[in-house]
């Protein structure tokens, strides 16, 4: 029995010892004035992703004299809040924050800037007049009451992808407006059935299809406050046209990067609403569409809308860190990885965000020749025409539609019956990450 | 736990007036691991869920705050669901392929043992992994089973409603053969005059099962019954891989084990997290309790 007294008394000293530790439970904020840490300089930690390693590993190859510590992470692909997790730990432990971070998200400030982790970009770090050569609006996603928390690195704004050949093979016009768009779909189902004007499956559907059609779904107004309306017009006459196209056939509801999709439907493509890195990543690297087939349009648009608007899907951005005691380092790398035409305008393969650039990485891309015609004239206007009115929160949308209206797509439930359903989801996951909701 | 009577009416001086022995050491050995990674992080935790993130004490408010919360109430149900099928399905399989496998000569009972244990032996998460490409008909080497039954995409097989028994058919896959194995070895410890006298009396081998064999079974099964159940409610890889693998379609925010991750990753709030974890020990230990007393789990024979 004493024995027992005794291990029990060693297990709650231990305990107590263990709770006298762990007093870390409080982040700290630096939103008012940045404080930047001692400048004791020492190695430059790098965290990205392995498609964005080719950078970081350009960049030691031309500044050997910069100490780097390259590290490789899943880059918070799809969501994995792996950045979060670590930065909340280094918080508690108040050490190991990497210097400069690239994340394959577009809401990092979301959490970010709460935690203390982020450093402000224009008070100071990079000159404003690098910063007004991104493209209008790239850097919103980081951009919170005036202060830029992290640089944008590609844009992912939506064009219409077309197969020129069977096109032209079966005397079909390229769409402009969505009513032509919704002829075209019901024309190729009866035509040629089993090809495609797109595809409804994937969590970035709404980004593609309600984003471009200003679906006001998803409006951040602040840090912490978004307004949710999926029910007014804009989303409902979207809807009904994903509806009939996935009824007649001619719109897939399977995932793109889905094995049945590369299987099935992988060689019936005629067109194909898609972000900008559709073509190399999609046609080229996946389903590997021969060369001289694959075109370029402009997202169509309602008619009698003044304002052609298109969507966005995903685009990365990089971090620098507030706790870095290498500013000087760390913001040298920052600029090169985002504005240098060695790495952005011909190594990287998203669409640069930084304008100045996507010209070089245009030209790069038609002298590859796979494209059928030119592709940097639509991919220019699109950048320009991203809808502003669809921002980044803490809680991911694209999870959201996956969770709570792709089982009913495939079960064929139609997508205006759910958008109530798709407004209580997004209201849900909101408050629990604290946001103020307005409908 | 409360301690056994028996070892006490047993052991004539106290244990502990006896020079170490080798045991001894090597249950120090354990001790000091249980209480590094058993001990101390459960108190931690019992201390996060009754603190705020200023480590003030908060009373219960962390515990009404998860079950406040619009996922709790689904992940409850999803969990005690999941349990259902899960442990009848443990309790039913496992016992007949145990009896089965019993029956069978030596030669063919020892391959047969082995192909059960294989899967035990590889990582929960790997195996979770080969379920994800056998249920996507696409690359499914029994593809033509998934078509027959009338789905022709991994998101027809996903289903929300079918989920509870996809988990139930991995976590049985990955973990039955384990208590298949050890069942077998329960069944060897039944004396063979015992199975001859039942023999002799008449009994046919479904009777020999019902009434001496699965009588003899019963604390191991309920020993089974508890630690699966515990682990039953720490439904967490399988959800969490199919979350991955389906770009979340199916499987987010399913289990209490993944919302309590929810709260401290994606909400850094370890404190409501810690809430969740608390809860999940409590029922482990009540259900325990009841299992044990209810069968007398500690009685001697």
């Amino acid at each position: 029995m004493t024995a027992r007294t005794a291990l029990l008394a060693i297990g709650a000293a231990l305990v107590l010892a263990a709770a006298a530790c762990g007093n870390g439970g409080t982040t700290t904020s630096s939103q008012n004035g940045f404080q930047p840490a001692p400048q004791t300089g020492g190695t430059l930690t790098v965290w990205v992703d392995s498609t964005r390693l080719a950078a970081a590993q350009l960049y030691q190859h031309e500044h050997p004299s910069v100490k780097m510590d390259i590290v490789t992470y899943d880059g918070d692909a799809n969501g994995s809040n792996y950045l979060q997790t670590k930065v909340s730990l280094f918080n508690r432990t108040h050490s190991g924050w990497p210097d400069v971070v690239f994340s394959t998200q577009n809401n990092e400030i979301s959490w970010a800037v709460r935690a203390g982790f982020t450093a402000p970009l224009n008070k100071g770090l990079i000159n404003q007049s690098t910063l007004d050569n991104w493209a209008a609006g790239a850097n919103d996603p980081c951009t919170t009451g005036g202060t830029l928390y992290c640089l944008r690195n590609d844009l992912a704004q939506t064009v219409l992808w077309y197969n020129a050949t069977l096109m032209a093979q079966w005397g079909y016009q390229v769409p402009t407006t969505w009513p032509q768009y919704q002829a075209l779909g019901t024309k190729v189902a009866a035509e040629h059935p089993g090809y495609l004007v797109g595809a409804a499956g994937d969590d970035f559907t709404p980004e593609i299809y309600l984003w471009a059609g200003k679906c006001g779904a998803n409006q951040i107004t602040g840090l912490k406050s978004v307004k949710v309306d999926t029910t007014s017009q804009n989303c409902s006459r979207m809807a009904s046209l994903l509806d009939s196209l996935v009824k007649n056939g001619s719109l897939s509801t399977s995932s793109v990067f889905s094995s049945d999709f590369d299987k099935n439907d992988a060689g019936k493509i005629l067109t194909m609403p898609g972000p900008s890195w559709y073509g190399g990543a999609l046609f080229q690297g996946t389903f590997k569409v021969p060369a001289g087939q694959v075109a370029v349009a402009p997202m169509p648009q309602w008619p009698g809308d003044g304002s052609p608007s298109v969507g966005n899907v995903g685009g990365g951005t990089w971090l620098l860190s507030a706790h870095s005691t290498n500013l000087k380092a760390a913001t040298a790398f920052l600029t090169w990885v985002t504005t240098a035409p060695d790495y952005q305008g011909k190594i990287a393969p998203g669409y640069p965000a930084y304008a100045p650039i996507a010209a070089t990485w245009l030209a790069n891309q038609a002298a590859s020749h796979y494209y059928a015609g030119d592709i940097s004239a639509p991919l220019q206007a699109a950048a320009r025409q991203v809808w502003p009115g669809w921002g980044y929160g803490q809680f991911s949308q694209e999870a959201i539609w996956a969770a709570t209206i792709t089982p009913g797509l495939t079960a064929g439930r139609t997508i205006e019956s759910m958008l109530p359903a798709w407004h209580d989801a997004i209201v849900n996951y909101a408050r629990s990450d604290g946001y103020q909701v307005s409908q | 736990m409360s301690s056994p009577r028996t070892s006490a009416g047993r052991a004539g001086a106290p244990l502990w007036q006896h020079a170490p022995r080798p045991g001894h050491g090597f249950v120090a050995v354990y001790v000091l691991l249980l209480i590094a990674f058993g001990v101390v992080p459960t108190g931690y935790a019992i201390y996060f869920a009754f603190t705020d993130a200023g480590n003030n004490f908060v009373g219960l408010s962390n515990f009404v705050a998860a079950a406040g919360d619009f996922r709790f109430v689904a992940a409850v149900e999803h969990v005690g669901l999941y349990l259902v099928f899960w442990l009848a399905a443990l309790v039913v399989f496992v016992v007949g392929l145990a009896l089965l496998l019993h029956r069978l000569a030596a030669g063919p009972s020892r391959v047969v043992r082995f192909l059960y244990y294989i899967p035990g032996a590889l990582a929960g998460a790997a195996s979770v992994m080969v379920w994800l490409f056998l249920l996507d008909p696409a690359v499914s080497p029994v593809s033509f089973l998934l078509r027959a039954a009338g789905f022709a995409t991994f998101g027809q097989v996903i289903a929300p409603g079918h989920l509870p028994i996809l988990f139930t058919l991995i976590a049985f896959w990955t973990g039955a053969g384990g208590w298949i194995v050890v069942m077998y070895g329960a069944l060897n410890n039944i004396s063979a005059d015992l199975l001859e006298a039942a023999r002799i009396d008449g009994a046919n081998a479904w009777q020999t099962a019902w009434r001496v064999q699965i009588p003899l079974l019963r604390k191991w099964i309920v020993y089974m019954v508890i630690l699966a159940f515990a682990g039953g409610t720490q439904l967490f890889v399988e959800p969490q891989l199919l979350a991955q693998a389906s770009v979340g379609v199916a499987g987010r925010d399913y289990s209490l084990n993944q919302l309590s991750y929810d709260f401290a990753f994606q909400n850094d709030n370890v404190d409501t997290a810690a809430a969740i974890s608390v809860e999940l020990l409590l029922i482990g230990l009540v259900v325990a309790a009841v299992f044990v007393v209810r069968s007398g789990f500690f009685d001697a024979d």
